[in-house]
Order: structure tokens, then sequence, then C-alpha cells
């Protein structure tokens, strides 16, 4: 049984450490708030300029001035505070982010990302990906293993890059990876996936942590 | 000289014509200068460069300024929100200069703090590297990116005073006060407008001197446009 969403967020939120300053971008990403392990102190980052980013507001809290950097509308926290964007990307930047989790079209085994445009569709911008991945302290990649059974975990991305050699770790439906000093490595497999399972879907070369089969 | 203004038309007229360069404060529609977008519209002046980080939706935002094609060039990080934006850079005529959002804040507020340019980590290996000087510092690659002034800023503020001394209020922040810094005549819209001593000192986001003209906006629409809702147990 590949993970779902929800069991690659709670995955994710092992990641987490008492303190950590975090940056969560759209989709799945977003879901790993909902896995923090309670008691712990981390703080939600948000680019438009928001630390400490509160849940969503009841009807009677909307306020069209607390957004996140997905437009949604948020609260803010005892601890929170709001500051420019570019004082916010100066946290990004200047190493200040603990960890960034976003999503992605394409990981190459060199740990290149690219998430942001495919040639030929219309092109949105890359917003603030491009200083998420070239300036958090670690970058963790949650995606699906594959798109319309193409592998997404690749040997040289093909779409445009969003950063080159900046992934730390990943986590897809099916097995996780780091990106160690020796190169990509398969650290765990989902339950009932097998590891020839995931070598089928995946074009990139990766090493194996011993005792996984 | 006093600063003050009575509308949007009132501060911005005599500063507009064709071709110019505009920056304008807000993140999505959030903290966006409403009124100046406006009375740009009405105006009719075209061929603009416009550098603010979204080019907000069809009929509000920077998008009005798409409807009768007055926006020649966009320098933007992301632009997803706008259908006839999208329809206009497809058939090429519009113009847009994608720069990460960290590295346009930052041009913007080099330019307004006369730093010619400034080397970055960001981009390194992508699209945005291209026709950029790289240059290694300790080890790693940077990209040599420009600061940016521009001929005109708009930008939205919370309270405002005669002075120009700006507050702005939570995430409405956002762009608003690089965006001040980097116009060669900045015109700030206010929700409240006060007399002179109105102003904590403390608590000025922008400081007036990168003010010249400043007005209260009678109304402001503030549209939402992720209208997000926690479910009460």
């Amino acid at each position: 049984m590949p993970w779902t969403r929800e069991q690659m967020a709670e995955r994710a939120a092992k990641e987490l450490q008492e303190g950590f300053y975090i940056n969560l971008g759209i989709g799945i990403p977003t879901l790993v708030a909902n896995y923090i392990p309670p008691g712990m102190r981390i703080v939600l980052h948000s680019e438009n300029g928001m630390l400490g980013i509160g849940p969503f507001p009841t009807e009677n809290e909307v306020d069209p001035d607390l957004i996140n950097a997905g437009k949604q509308t948020v609260t803010e926290l005892p601890y929170s505070s709001y500051f420019d964007s570019a004082t916010s990307f100066a946290m990004i930047r200047g190493g200040h982010i603990d960890l960034a989790i976003l999503g992605a079209m394409q990981v190459s085994q060199d740990g290149d990302i690219a998430n942001w445009m495919v040639p030929g569709k219309m092109i949105k911008g890359m917003g603030g990906a491009m200083d998420l991945v070239a300036g958090a302290k670690r970058v963790l990649v949650l995606m699906e293993h594959t798109a319309k059974n193409e592998a997404k975990l690749v040997k040289k991305c093909t779409l445009p890059l969003t950063g080159e050699k900046v992934v730390n770790k990943i986590i897809t439906d099916l097995a996780e990876f780091e990106f160690r000093d020796d190169g990509l490595t398969l650290t765990a497999l989902a339950p009932g996936v097998t590891e020839s399972g995931v070598r089928q879907r995946t074009e990139a070369h990766y090493r194996i942590t011993a005792g996984i089969s | 000289m006093s600063k003050t203004y009575r509308s949007a038309g009132d501060a911005l007229a005599g500063l507009l014509r064709d071709g110019m360069t505009i920056a304008a404060g807000g993140f999505g529609l959030c903290g966006i200068p409403e009124h100046c977008i406006a009375a740009i519209q009405s105006s009719g002046v075209t061929g603009l460069t416009l550098v603010s980080n979204n080019a907000g939706v069809d009929g509000f935002g920077l998008g009005r300024l798409m409807e009768k094609g007055q926006i020649r060039k966009m320098v933007s990080s992301y632009v997803g929100e706008n259908k006839l934006f999208a329809e206009l850079f497809l058939a090429g005529k519009l113009e847009v200069e994608f720069t990460p959002q960290g590295t346009l804040a930052e041009r913007m507020r080099a330019g307004g703090a006369g730093i010619a340019g400034f080397y970055t980590r960001t981009g390194v290996g992508t699209l945005a590297e291209q026709g950029k000087e790289v240059r290694e510092f300790d080890g790693h690659k940077y990209l040599l990116e420009r600061g940016i002034t521009c001929d005109l800023a708009i930008v939205k503020a919370w309270k405002g005073d005669e002075e120009g001394n700006l507050i702005y209020r939570k995430t409405a922040r956002n762009f608003n006060p690089l965006a001040a810094m980097c116009g060669k005549i900045t015109v700030a819209e206010v929700e409240q407008l006060l007399p002179i001593g109105k102003i904590d000192p403390d608590a000025v986001g922008t400081p007036g001197i990168f003010v010249h003209r400043i007005f209260q906006g009678d109304h402001f629409e503030k549209r939402i446009e992720q209208r997000t809702i926690r479910k009460v147990a």
C-alpha cells in the first residue's frame, strides 16, 4: 500500500526538531502542519511577511490584511511577527529557515529540483521557490513518485530547474530517499512496496540502505 | 509644501506619462494601492512597465491596467491568477521579466538604497542565471542582480500622517516599504490620514522621507483571493 498524502505529511513531520523555523509549500507540504508533535515549538514562516502562522480564521475573524503565501486567510498567534518582503527573504536567503518542505515536478539524482515551469504551457513564475531551495538550511521534497506513469525521480531534470544540487531528502508515496555524501540513497519503503517496484518507477540511480529489500 | 492630496487623481496629477516605470506594493491583492491603480486606469496612460510581485486578477488590482493594454511589461515573480494576463502574454502583447520573489524584493530595496547590484545564490543554474554575471565567493556560485529604481512608486499603508510617515498592518506590509524606497516619486494611499503628532514614531514602517504625496482613500475594497475558513466544532 503506497502512503497516502496524509501519511507522507506525517512522515515529513519526523524531520521537525524543537525550535525549528519552517516554510511549507502549497499542496501536500501544507498538511505537515497537522502533524507537528504536541508540545514541540515550531514556527511557521510565510514568505509574504509573517512568522507564526495561526489556524484558518472563523467567519468573524477573517481579515483581508492577514493572508499566507498561498493567499489564504489565516490568523496570528501570540508570538507572531510581521515584516516586509525583503526581510522575509533575508530569513530565507540568509540561511535562517531550518527546513523548507515543497513539492516538485522532477528531482534529479544530483539533487536538482524542477517545480516552476513546463515549456509550452502558460508560465506563472517561480514565486519564492528559487529563493527557498537556494537558501533554506534543509530542503525536503514531498511528491508523487510518478506522474502519468513517468518517473519524477530522474537522472537529469528535463524541465527548467528551480535550483541546482539543493534537495536533501525526498518522500514519495512509495519510498523515502536521502541525498548523502555518496549519492542518492533509498532509506525506507511504504508498506507492501518492494524495492524492485520502486526501481521500475525510478529513472535516477540510487543506493540502498542496508536492511531494505 | 504640503504632501497631502485629496484623492488618487489629485495625487497623481502631473506624474503620469506613457512609457514610464512604476513600482507597486502588494502581495496578491493584499495591501495593493487600489485607488492609485484605478486612477492610472482612468488616466489612459500606456506603455507602462510595472514592477510588482503579482499582476492582480481579472478586473481588480493591476488586472485593471490590462483591460486596455496599458502595461507593456511586468517585472514579477508570480502572475498566475489572471486569464487576461495569460491571453496577452501568449499573444506576445505583454512582456514579462520573471524575477525570484526574494531577488525582486532585494532589487527594489537595493535600488532605493543606492546599491547598484548585489550577489545572491538564488537562481544559480536556472533560467534566472541567463545574461548575468556568475561569481564565486567562499566556494559557492552567486548571481549578480541589479537594483531597481522606478519613475514612480504607488504604495498602500494602514495609517499615515501629513509628513508621509506610514504604518502598515499585518501582511499588507509585504512589498510596500520596498516599493516606497525605489520610486523617484512615491505616492502613498492610506486608510487613515492623521495630523502630525498622531502617529507613534516608534511604529513607523516607512519614514516620510520616502513618501512625496499622500492621500486618504475613501473606501478600500480589500478583495480576498482565497477566503479560507476554519470549521468551529
